[in-house]
């Protein structure tokens, strides 16, 4: 089945089609949102190991002898603190400390950034990172360069290490090694997002096609499951991993949305920083904070949510969370409420449905 | 698939009519684009339900859709199957997981409604 005209399209297309994936138009992409049912593959990465094709994500190279003050400059998290070969979670902000994108950031040398970006986000992330480049540093766009595949669950490593050399054992969370799978040259990062182990790995999109075929056989004596971006959505949730245009957007800031710890304000000056100073200084307004359903129904983006009567906030993701069995979500409340054990109600169909703040993540997987 | 003595609508319920009562569901062909049935529901016994109007909700992981009543009358049963086990409407929507019985008010309305064959070539065309 072709993809609209409008439509992008990864160099996997074809294979979800043949695999009868249902598609959806996901940020201007034709992305697979299923293949064999959410829940099914949502569990497959819970027990055993799911393959996400997610070649959609964008990719931005900084290099020259000033990469990492421009890094450090346009991103919230410390760049200084980053070891070869090491990654972190970060942020991309405005001036006015709302999100222009959350990243990920790889040092690959002293001199070399690598920079995974979201991909309805990323030629605007290109055009921002540019516009605040005053120092004697380039900024690539090189999303063409790579297909991305994300290799997640328990069962991630064995399959992987079938077809590669490197160590994956000796492979830390959220560092990264260069080494070849079945002789193609890749970029093996010991980074997901799925609150399980994985690996996401950055391969010539020329590759793709084989590498996914390699990984589905290495991974099939445990069961690999070919998974869509409704599983990827429903394990995020459950590990509360933000979702841009969802948690965070252009008009809120990471201490806004519980991510504090990406956030060094003695870092040095960075783009956002006079804002975000202010704000832990007199205290944020409104706080992320999730929620378990406690009446029937599910809270879902954009729903209100009430307090003693009064609408206080909205839903900004909510849904069955399969592992735990419970419909859960998160969502903006006033600071002073947004802390566990506050009853709250979620307008549903214009029917206010009982539900109560709880501590998150909601799925923490066992180390 | 689609049993002969059922009617269908262009929303993809379902009608079994018999006399001045009939059974409403959702179709396959419905059950298998929503994926994954989490939540349903429906409205409580006495209400009246009018034709092409909402009478209740599905919902799958990923998303909430409407269900529309095909025909006009008095909800007399609502089944309670589903409140505890959403996901039988993936796997018996024709059958056991029914959403609703009514007392029909325009028992005629049903003619109006699609037989089996052609809703056949139109959720083929649909496709």
């Amino acid at each position: 089945m072709p993809a609209a005209p409008s439509l992008r399209t990864t160099s996997l297309h074809p294979v979800h089609c043949a695999l009868g994936a249902r598609m959806v138009d996901f940020g201007g992409w034709d992305m697979p949102v299923q293949y064999s049912g959410i829940i099914e593959e949502h569990n497959a990465v819970r027990k055993a190991v799911g393959l996400f094709d997610v070649s959609h994500m964008g990719e931005i190279e900084i290099k020259g002898p000033e990469a990492a003050k421009l890094t450090e400059y346009v991103t919230t998290n410390n760049v200084s603190k980053l070891k070869i070969g090491q990654a972190h979670y970060s942020g991309l902000l405005y001036d006015t400390g709302g999100f222009v994108d959350d990243i990920l950031v790889h040092k690959v040398a002293d001199n070399d950034y690598f920079l995974c970006v979201n991909a309805g986000n990323q030629e605007k992330d290109f055009e921002h990172i540019r516009s605040m480049n005053r120092f004697d540093a380039e900024v690539n766009f090189v999303s063409d360069q790579y297909s991305q595949i994300a290799i997640q669950g328990p069962k991630a490593m064995a399959t992987l290490q079938k077809l590669t050399p490197v160590d994956l054992s000796s492979i830390k969370y959220y560092w990264f090694a260069d080494g070849p799978v079945d002789g193609t040259p890749a970029r093996i990062a010991h980074t997901g997002y799925t609150g399980e182990d994985g690996f996401e790995i950055y391969i010539p999109p020329s590759e793709t096609h084989r590498m996914w075929n390699l990984l589905m056989e290495a991974g099939s004596e445990f069961g690999v499951k070919p998974c869509g971006l409704g599983a990827r959505n429903t394990l995020r949730l459950e590990a509360k991993m933000a979702l841009y245009g969802h948690e965070i957007d252009a008009s809120i800031s990471p201490l806004e949305a519980d991510l504090g710890w990406i956030v060094k304000l003695d870092k040095g000056d960075f783009v956002g920083r006079e804002v975000l100073a202010k704000q832990k200084e007199n205290g944020v307004t409104r706080k992320l904070v999730g929620f378990e359903m406690r009446g029937r129904g599910i809270g879902r983006d954009g729903y209100e949510v009430y307090l003693d009567g009064a609408p206080a906030g909205w839903v900004t993701s909510g849904g069955p969370a399969p592992t735990l069995g419970k419909n859960i979500g998160l969502c903006y409340l006033p600071t002073a409420h947004a802390i566990p054990g506050q009853s709250i109600q979620i307008m549903i169909r214009n029917q206010p449905v009982d539900a109560v703040t709880v501590e998150t993540p909601f799925y923490k997987r066992a180390k | 698939m689609y049993p002969e003595n059922f009617r269908y609508t262009k929303e993809h319920e379902w009608v079994l009519a018999d006399g001045d009562s009939a059974t409403i569901g959702i179709t396959n062909h419905a059950q298998e684009e929503l994926g994954d049935i989490v939540y349903v529901d429906l409205p409580k016994v006495g209400t009246r339900l009018e034709q092409s109007k909402s009478l209740g909700s599905v919902e799958s992981v990923k998303a909430v859709s409407e269900v529309y009543s095909p025909v006009s009358g008095e909800v007399t049963e609502a089944n309670g199957l589903l409140a505890d086990s959403p996901e039988k409407l993936n796997e018996d929507p024709h059958g056991n997981a029914w959403l609703v019985k009514v007392k029909l008010s325009a028992p005629d309305e049903v003619k109006s409604l699609m037989t089996a064959s052609e809703y056949q070539t139109y959720v083929g065309a649909e496709k």
